[in-house]
This record gives C-alpha cells, structure tokens and sequence, in this order.
C-alpha cells in the first residue's frame, strides 16, 4: 500500500477540521462474492477489505469486469454476499435500504412521474410523518440545489439525459442516507455534461457531507470528487491493489485541483496502476 | 405548459390525421407542398374506396346476372319456353318469388340501409307512444306493487346495435375485471405463473361456441325457476371468457418484466408491497395491459356476433342470424349492411383504445 503523504497539507486540513472524521462509516470485511457456473465456482471478489470513514469521499477505480458494481451492489444489499460481513455504523446490513442512497448508472427515474413526484417517493418513504407540505419543500429544495428549479412538473420521460441523472442524484440526496453509493453515475453522459454534474455533485455533498462511495472509469473524475481513491486489481478473485489518498483541501474547484502541484503526481499514480 | 386541444391535435392523435387533412383543405391553409401529402393521404384512400365499390357493383352484376340466367334455363329445360319468357319477365319486374338471391349490389345495401333507418324511426315512435300511453297505468302498478308493464315489441336495427355494444362492453368490463388482477398476481409471482401456465395455455385456444356452452350449461342451473330473461348474461359472460386471454398474457408479461432498475429502486427505497405495486409495477406495465385490452376488446367484438346468434340475444349476431333465415326480398342486402356496422363499430372501438393508450401510456413512441 503506497500513500502519499504530504505533511504541510494534512496539517492544514485537519486545523481546518475539514478532514474526515476517525469514525468508521462503512466496513467491509473478508467480502466475497461467489458465481456458480456449470463449470464450477466463479470467484468475483475475494478478502476484500476495506473501512471508510464517515464523511469521506471514497472513489473505486479498476478495469472493467473487475467486480466494482457487484461490489457496491452488495453494499447495496441488492446483491448477496457469498462471504464475509458488510456493516454500516458496526451494525450489519440485511438487505437493502434508505439508510444506503443509491444513484446507478441509468438514471432509473420512474418515467411516468414527474421530476417531483421521483424524488418525493423517496421522501414520503423516509420522512413518513412529515406533512405533505413539509416533504414537498423537502423535494423541491433538492431539485433546487441540482438545477431543476423549473422542471419540478416536468416527466421524467421528457428531460434529457443530464437532467434525469440530476433527478437521480435529488432523489438520492433528499431521503438523507447515511452511505451514498454510486454507480458509474455519468458514464453515459457526454464529457461537458459530465463535467457540470461533478460540479453539482460535489457542491451539494459539500454541505451534506454524506459519506460516499463512488465507481468511475474516469481517471480525473476520481481525483477531483474523492477523499481517497481505491484501486482494484482485475478480477477473477480481484480485491483491492492500491490506495492512494487525494489530500487537496475542500471545498475544491476544477480549476485549483488541475492547477495543483500534485494533481500530475496523482494522475500518474492512478495510469500506472491501471496500465499494469 | 398546458397546450390548446385543436382538432387537428385530437385527431391526429387518434390516428385520424385524414379529418384534419380535408379540414385544411376547406379552409385553405393547405401549402403547395402539402399538396403531394394532400394526394398520399386523402384523394388515394378515397379512390381506394370508390374501385372497392366499383369491383363490388361489377361483382354484383355478374353474380345476379349467373343466377338469373340460370333461372331461366332451368325454367326453360323443366317446363319449356313459355315458363322461361315468364320467368324472364318476372326476374325484370324484381318480384321477390322469383327474384335471384345472391351478392347484393352497393345500390341495395344503401337502400337497405336507409329502410332499416326508417324502420327504426317507425318503432321508436311506437315505443315512445306505447311509453305516453302506458305512463298513468305504470305509475299506479308501481303503486300498488305490481311490475309495470313494459314495451315488448319487435326492436329496430338501432336497438339491436346498442344491444351488442352493451354486450360486448359488459363482458369486455369481466375481461378486465378478471384478467388485469389475474395477471398482477401471475406476473408477481413465479409460483402462480407455472401453476396458471396450463390452465392458460389450454384454455385460450378454445372456440367461442364451446364457451358458450360451457356458460349455457352454468347459467342455465343458476338461474334456474327465475323466469329472467338470461341471454344477455350468458352472452355477455362467454363473450368475457372468450377474450381475457389476450390481457391475462399481456398483464403477466407485463408485470413480470418490469425494469429492473425500477425494483432497484423500490428496494432500495424500501417500497412496500402496495406501493411497489402501484407506483412502480402497474404504471411500468400499463403500455403493455392496454395492449391487451385493446386485443381484448376487438376480440371480444368479434366473437359477439356468434355468440349472440347461439345465445339468441337481440343484438347484430341475432340480426345477422334472422335475417339470413328470413330470405326476404332485402335480406342479404340487410346482412351486408349489418357487416358494414360491425366493421365500422370494431375499427372505431380499436381507435377509442388506442387513444386511450397513448394517453395513459408514459412512452409515446411504442404505440401504434
């Protein structure tokens, strides 16, 4: 495990009380996750551990096919667990639930409702005896802070690509969970739109500060919206080959984290990894 | 955002862009190259139209033409030239003894159309005058607790549309009341599907006369010592029996293949059944329950006609029935016109679903 540490900053940070606190989050522990085919067992995942602390931004790079998803669809508790413990606040997960907010791929938005009504059938579900107006304001501050102050009424069906991950991420934001896990969340959204929703993304995690797990294929996406990023080995039987922690101080900008002094250090680190 | 409803909107979304097409027309707001579409959509259809009517008249004439001639020479061969000239003669004053019955012409079936119509006015003035005289008498039997006394003449054409569309809407309604919940918890659940499978896979191909008698045979029993009249139920249930197959498939189809992002994220949002249900599994799968109904009812319409015939029940089939047996001068020109309606009334029920479908359905593009 190689970790770059750069003494002056951390510092700083940590006078800042901008760095993560020590409590473990989320903890994976011996995971394992096992596919039996026709032809015998097929190891995805094997002794992977891994903690992540509470508010920190942790991102999971590694080549395809190499277990990501399966893993975080497994903190998920949409996906079993062949092997090992996953818990969440020292308590072990059962299944799937609100307290672990998930923006997938596709923006999975109900097509039939509108921009409002997918983000309040998360919210009716956690904030039961709220009042309707109370969950409504609930909804439409969230679709604010995402940009769709205007499309409250709009159908899912009827936005663009962009627009529906942004919903997504509203929805997942609003029923305030403790782990935010996501999903390769604008891989299928072209570079400019991308772009905006990591600005979005990480201004709005920015006040809410909910721990997060998040997959990427993209190299500079991974260091500009993480705290650490864990890089996995290919799989079959793929667990965790590197970590490498990200210490640029928060709240960043695209421009201060390309300016950076180390922002090439980290870059390098990453491609070599992933290029062996 | 709400967008003014023009006729041209409504109609285009029922699939009737043609109305609006002639519309402009009229009102001159046809640009020069909309003609060529004006061409493609409009003066083809109708040229269609009147080569259909001009094969059929053509047809018509030579059918009627065969038959009389063969009239004449079997009068010819049997009783000599005589019975033949009278027969020639009779056959040209188109008395009804010796008239040929065959194909009608399209000159015929709008007569027939338009006696039918009368007709119809005929009996309705009858009614509404058996209703006036009758009105003080029923008060006073309902009064005293007897049954009031009620019309129980022939009915009219008009009388016997409404009949079948009652029919075919009452059994359309048990289709969907049986199917559409039939199908949910088919769709939900693997068990119930392998379970259901054979009985679904047996019964669907079944004729709509076995049915009938299937429904006959219950009914019968049922309602045995009441004095009801029960060919509208029998004919209404066997109609809903026959055509549910068609939305049971589809509902299940539907329902057991909801997007799984959409159960990802009722799991994730821990949805309860009864939401997961209705605001997740039902709205996923409306386009492809309508589908079904829409199946379902043009099914149901079709099946309607034999089954009113075997059930007896005063509706088109019946008409159809009667008039066939009849062999009046006009028959086979009234069975026509009888086809005529039963086509019309199907396509325009068909429209009426498929709005109904792009209405409800949140993908504009898969309807048809």
């Amino acid at each position: 495990m190689s970790t770059i540490v750069d003494t002056n900053n951390t510092k700083v940070i940590a006078d800042n009380g901008l760095f993560p606190s020590n409590e473990v989050m989320l903890d994976l522990k011996n995971l394992k996750k096992v596919y039996p085919t026709p032809k015998g067992d097929y190891v995805v995942l094997e002794d992977l551990n891994l903690q992540i602390k509470k508010e920190e931004f942790v991102t999971i790079i590694g080549h395809s096919g190499c277990g990501k998803t399966t893993m975080l669809s497994m903190i998920a508790g949409l996906n079993p667990i062949s092997g090992g413990h996953i818990s969440v606040l020292g308590k072990q997960i059962k299944g799937p639930g609100p307290d672990r907010g998930v923006i997938f791929q596709a923006p999975s938005l109900m097509p039939w409702m509108t921009a409002l009504q997918n983000v309040l059938l998360g919210v009716n579900q956690v904030f039961p005896h709220g009042t309707k107006s109370q969950r409504n304001d609930i909804a439409k501050y969230y679709l604010q802070k995402v940009g769709l102050e205007d499309a409250f009424n709009k159908r899912a069906s009827d936005l663009s690509q962009g627009m529906q991950q942004r919903v997504g991420i509203a929805r997942a934001f609003a029923i305030k969970p403790k782990v935010l896990l996501l999903d390769e969340p604008f891989g299928m959204l072209d570079s400019l739109t991308r772009g905006e929703l990591q600005d979005i993304l990480i201004e709005i995690w920015n006040k809410e500060k909910i721990t997060a797990v998040m997959i990427t294929h993209d190299v500079d996406e991974a260091i500009f919206l993480a705290d650490r990023v864990v890089m996995m080995t290919s799989g079959p039987k793929a667990k965790i080959g590197d970590i490498l922690d990200i210490n640029f101080e928060r709240p960043r900008t695209r421009k201060a984290v390309l300016e950076h002094n180390d922002y090439y250090k980290y870059r390098k680190h990453l491609i070599d990894f992933l290029e062996h | 955002m709400k967008q003014s409803i023009t006729l041209g909107r409504v109609t285009k979304f029922m699939g009737l862009g043609i109305f609006s097409t002639i519309k402009d027309l009229f009102t001159g707001k046809l640009e020069k190259e909309d003609f060529k579409n004006f061409l493609r959509k409009t003066i083809v259809p109708l040229a269609s139209i009147l080569l259909f009517i001009g094969l059929w008249h053509m047809g018509a004439k030579a059918l009627y033409n065969k038959e009389a001639d063969f009239k004449i020479e079997k009068a010819l061969n049997d009783q000599g030239q005589e019975a033949a000239d009278a027969m020639k003669v009779c056959i040209a004053s188109g008395d009804v003894s010796c008239k040929p019955n065959t194909l009608p012409s399209p000159a015929q079936v709008w007569d027939s159309y338009k006696s039918l119509l009368r007709d119809h006015n005929i009996i309705a003035a009858d009614k509404a005058a058996f209703k006036d005289k009758t009105a003080a008498l029923n008060e006073k039997r309902v009064a005293e607790g007897l049954d009031a006394i009620t019309y129980t003449g022939r009915p009219s054409f008009v009388d016997q549309i409404f009949r079948s569309l009652k029919t075919v809407f009452a059994g359309f309604l048990l289709a969907l009341l049986i199917a559409v919940p039939l199908g949910i918890f088919i769709g939900l659940s693997p068990t119930l599907k392998s379970s259901f499978n054979w009985f679904i896979q047996i019964f669907k191909p079944v004729s709509p006369v076995v049915w009938y008698l299937l429904v006959f045979m219950i009914v019968k029993t049922l309602l045995i010592g009441s004095n009801e009249d029960s060919s509208f139920t029998i004919s209404f249930i066997s109609v809903g029996l026959c055509s549910m197959w068609a939305t049971l498939v589809n509902t299940a189809m539907g329902v057991s293949s909801v997007d799984k992002d959409y159960i990802n994220v009722a799991k994730v949002l821990k949805l309860g059944p009864f939401q997961k249900i209705f605001k997740v599994v039902l709205p996923s799968s409306l386009p492809l329950i309508f589908t079904g109904l829409k199946i379902t009812l043009s099914v149901a319409w079709m099946v309607l006609i034999a089954i009113e015939l075997l059930a007896q029940s005063p509706g088109l089939g019946l008409f159809v029935w009667e008039e066939f047996q009849n062999g009046a001068n006009d028959s086979n020109a009234k069975i026509i016109v009888a086809m005529f309606v039963i086509g019309v009334i199907g396509f325009l029920l068909d429209r009426i679903m498929l709005t109904i479908q792009n209405w409800v359905s949140f993908d504009k593009t898969d309807a048809i």
